[in-house]
């Protein structure tokens, strides 16, 4: 592996002679090939993207400086007036406040849980593929489903949890009313449906790594937990990075389960349980008022860049650990 | 590092990038409605081949085929295609509402609507809002069909109509027959509604005594009662002539608070949120004895309480109530305004509402349709037979307002149910949770 590091600069000392002739027009178009041909090759996605991701953020960066009518298609300019309200407004404070918290109630044991399962399912089990496809299973199930089923189970009276907490002497749990009870209903959506989604990703990760090393593991004396910390954690981390962000944006973006979780879908009487994007639907589409709504947008925008970017500093010095120069030269 | 600061920054980008689509996706599209056809307007009763768009969203009773596939006594969809051989329909329906809302108002500048669009009263304060953009639908001819306060409500401020009435929710009582006798009150309907008969604080003194006797709740929960009493009210929320919020300042809506808020503290509220799975449970369990049942609810507590002993009273407390409804537009930007007319006036002409009733229970809001025959002879067995017909005729006569609603009422309203909701689920006592109530009405705007 030490080799590698100074074959990149010696190579273009090559001896003098072979340069002074200038290059064919097959060797150039050759050249341009290798150089230029990547760069077209993705250009098709940036082309979409710069369509139909681009252009909404800039344009709803314009809206968000406007008193904006929707169906005029117009608006006059405001300046950051829309910010300034969005910011001293209490129900976007207590919004983030519940998007954090079912956040960190979400992806936490998330991620936990679906690091667990797939170090479950790399083992040698029977019926591999009826298992796998089986913690798949939640995802494929439409969110509004999901919302519907557990609705039943965290009803305030007649819920199947409160009736089974009743049946063993314990008093009911008001879903609907209190701030956490109603995170963590909430959070038991989401992690329905996406852990076993991050245990298939995690479980990808884990069957690429060299199966020698557990066997070297093995004959050192690990334990099999400490070869599951030692060997299979540090092995997926670029996955693990992977699958914690995802979830983090999705985490902060939790929209259908909150909306589904009572009737009205405006996040309960007193803001309990409603998310940042529930805000920006209820400002938007409920008070009609898009000037706002595209301001809130933005905030969501610039908190989801400031966290991802937390995110990726924090885990990546967190689960670099000992083994941080190893893995970088493998990368390399 | 394989998984390098671009490729991280780039799925957040893409991330919030789905969020922007979702606010303005949808609103540079093409700025020509009706690109569709070939201008045929000037010819009123020509007999050019046309193709009609007409777009509702939930049953309202016109083709079974388009909705759902129940079990339809008429199609009256086919019938106008048979009368006007050059007339096609195509016939599309929204699953809700809310769905039909958003799809309006993000089609109602740029163009793309249907010919001819439903609309829900709870948003036709906000379509008002862009009367310009919607057909004049005023004719003489028609200026008596419908209910004078039904079609006053879809009248702009420039005097035009610009939706014909389909259905109203005339509201009378609900009853469950076994809670009420549990509570030693005679249950029969006319004693009921004699009991009922009166104003307000008649109303909750009842409920108080079912509530003493039984410790139950009486009726479902304050947000109902608000509907009810609100909607007897000439103008709650905002001031008709100026749109200005008096909310805060109108006695009449602080007496409502203050009353409900006083039946929640003594029990009679039994704090079931409407529509939640606790309140279709509790309909089936006896939780509370008594509703406000506008003509379509019948149907829901026949879904929710199967087994239940049901009744209804004919009265309703203050007078009359209505409660939902709605009406068909013809948005101005549509390439066949003048066909679309013909057809909207068409089906909601008394003889088409009145099959519409026969096939889903739209109670018509045209008195001609509603004191016909077929309408009134109505019963439902699972109320005991009750002569639904003849009630909500009734009810539906009892009606004389219909609240003012301006741009902010939904608004005012949601902060208003919230704050009946938080007095309820007790997370805050009545003081604190007006005070809510100001400072949310005082941030709209």
């Amino acid at each position: 592996m030490t080799i590698t590091e100074p074959k990149a600069p010696g190579r273009d000392d090559a001896p003098g002679p072979r340069t002074t002739a200038p290059p064919t027009w097959r060797q150039r178009v050759g050249r341009w090939d290798v150089k230029y041909s990547p760069y077209v090759y993705i250009a098709p996605f940036f082309l979409v993207f710069a369509v139909v991701g681009m252009f909404p953020i800039i344009y709803t960066a314009v809206i968000s400086l406007q008193d904006w009518d929707l169906v005029r298609n117009t608006g006059t300019y405001i300046g950051f007036e829309n910010f300034t309200f969005v910011l001293q407004d209490r129900e976007f404070w207590l919004s983030l406040r519940n998007t954090f918290s079912i956040f960190l109630l979400s992806s936490v044991p998330q991620i936990i849980v679906a690091t667990f399962i797939a170090a479950m399912l790399d083992k040698n089990i029977r019926a591999k593929t009826f298992w796998r496809m089986g913690v798949l299973l939640p995802y494929v199930v439409a969110p509004v489903a999901v919302a519907l089923i557990f609705s039943n189970m965290f009803g305030d009276r007649y819920g199947l949890i409160n009736s089974l907490l009743n049946d063993i002497g314990l008093s009911s749990i008001a879903w609907h009313v209190d701030v956490i009870p109603s995170h963590v209903a909430i959070a038991t959506m989401v992690n329905f449906r996406w852990t076993g989604y991050n245990a298939l990703i995690l479980l990808a990760a884990m069957q690429a790594i060299p199966r020698d090393l557990y066997e070297a593991a093995a004959i050192d004396g690990a334990s099999n937990f400490r070869r599951f910390i030692s060997v299979t954690v540090p092995q997926i981390r670029p996955t693990m990075i992977f699958v914690i962000i995802t979830s983090t944006i999705g985490g902060l973006q939790i929209f259908d389960e909150p909306r589904m979780y009572d009737t009205t879908g405006q996040g309960g009487s007193n803001n309990q349980w409603e998310t940042i994007t529930l805000y920006l639907y209820n400002t938007g589409w409920g008070n009609f008022d898009f000037g706002r709504a595209a301001a809130v947008a933005w905030v969501l925008f610039l908190i989801i860049i400031a966290i991802g970017m937390l995110n990726f500093a924090v885990t990546r010095r967190l689960i670099a650990g000992d083994t941080a120069p190893k893995v970088k030269k493998v990368k390399k | 590092m394989s998984l390098s600061r671009r490729k991280t920054s780039f799925g957040i980008v893409a991330g919030a990038a789905a969020f922007a689509i979702a606010l303005t996706g949808c609103s540079s599209s093409d700025s020509g409605g009706g690109s569709s056809a070939e201008p045929s307007d000037d010819g009123m009763m020509s007999d050019e081949p046309v193709t009609l768009t007409l777009a509702t969203f939930n049953q309202f009773g016109y083709a079974s085929s388009s909705e759902g596939g129940g079990d339809y006594q008429y199609d009256l969809i086919a019938e106008y295609q048979e009368l006007h051989p050059n007339v096609t329909i195509v016939y599309n329906v929204a699953d809700t509402s809310n769905t039909a809302r958003e799809n309006f108002f993000t089609k109602l500048g740029p163009g793309g609507l249907a010919d001819i669009e439903a609309i829900e009263v709870d948003w036709l304060p906000e379509a008002l809002q862009y009367s310009d953009l919607l057909a004049d639908l005023t004719d003489p001819a028609l200026a008596d069909r419908w209910l004078q306060w039904k079609s006053d409500a879809a009248t702009d401020k420039d005097g035009r109509l610009v939706g014909y009435g389909t259905d109203i929710g005339p509201e009378a009582i609900c009853y469950n027959v076994d809670a009420i006798e549990a509570a030693g009150m005679d249950a029969s309907p006319d004693a009921m509604a004699a009991a009922i008969d009166g104003d307000w604080a008649n109303y909750f003194a009842l409920g108080k005594e079912y509530s003493d006797a039984t410790g139950k709740g009486f009726y479902e929960e304050n947000a109902a009662m608000l509907q009810a009493m609100i909607g007897q009210l000439e103008a709650p929320y905002e001031d008709p002539a100026t749109d200005e919020i008096i909310a805060l300042s109108n006695p009449e809506v602080r007496d409502i608070y203050d009353t409900l808020t006083q039946a929640s503290a003594d029990g009679v509220s039994a704090g079931l949120g409407q529509w939640s799975d606790d309140w279709a449970a509790g309909m089936a369990n006896g939780d509370f004895a008594a509703m406000p049942c506008p003509s379509w609810m019948l149907g829901v507590i026949n879904g929710n309480a199967p087994e239940g002993n049901w009744d209804i009273a004919n009265a309703f407390p203050n007078g009359g109530g209505n409660w939902g409804g709605s009406y068909l537009t013809v948005p101005d930007a549509g390439a066949n305004v003048e066909a679309a007319k013909e057809l909207a006036a068409w089906l909601t002409a008394p003889e088409q509402q009145a099959k519409a009733f026969a096939n889903v229970g739209a109670f018509p809001s045209q008195p001609e349709a509603s004191n016909s025959d077929a309408v009134k002879s109505a019963t439902n067995a699972f109320f005991n037979d009750a002569p639904t017909g003849e009630i909500f005729t009734e009810r539906a006569a009892a009606v004389t307002v219909a609240p003012y609603k301006g741009p902010h009422y939904f608004q005012v309203s949601d902060a208003m149910v919230n704050a009946l909701r938080r007095v309820d689920e007790g997370t805050m006592n009545a003081a604190d949770s007006w005070a809510q109530f100001e400072a949310d009405v005082n941030a709209i705007g």
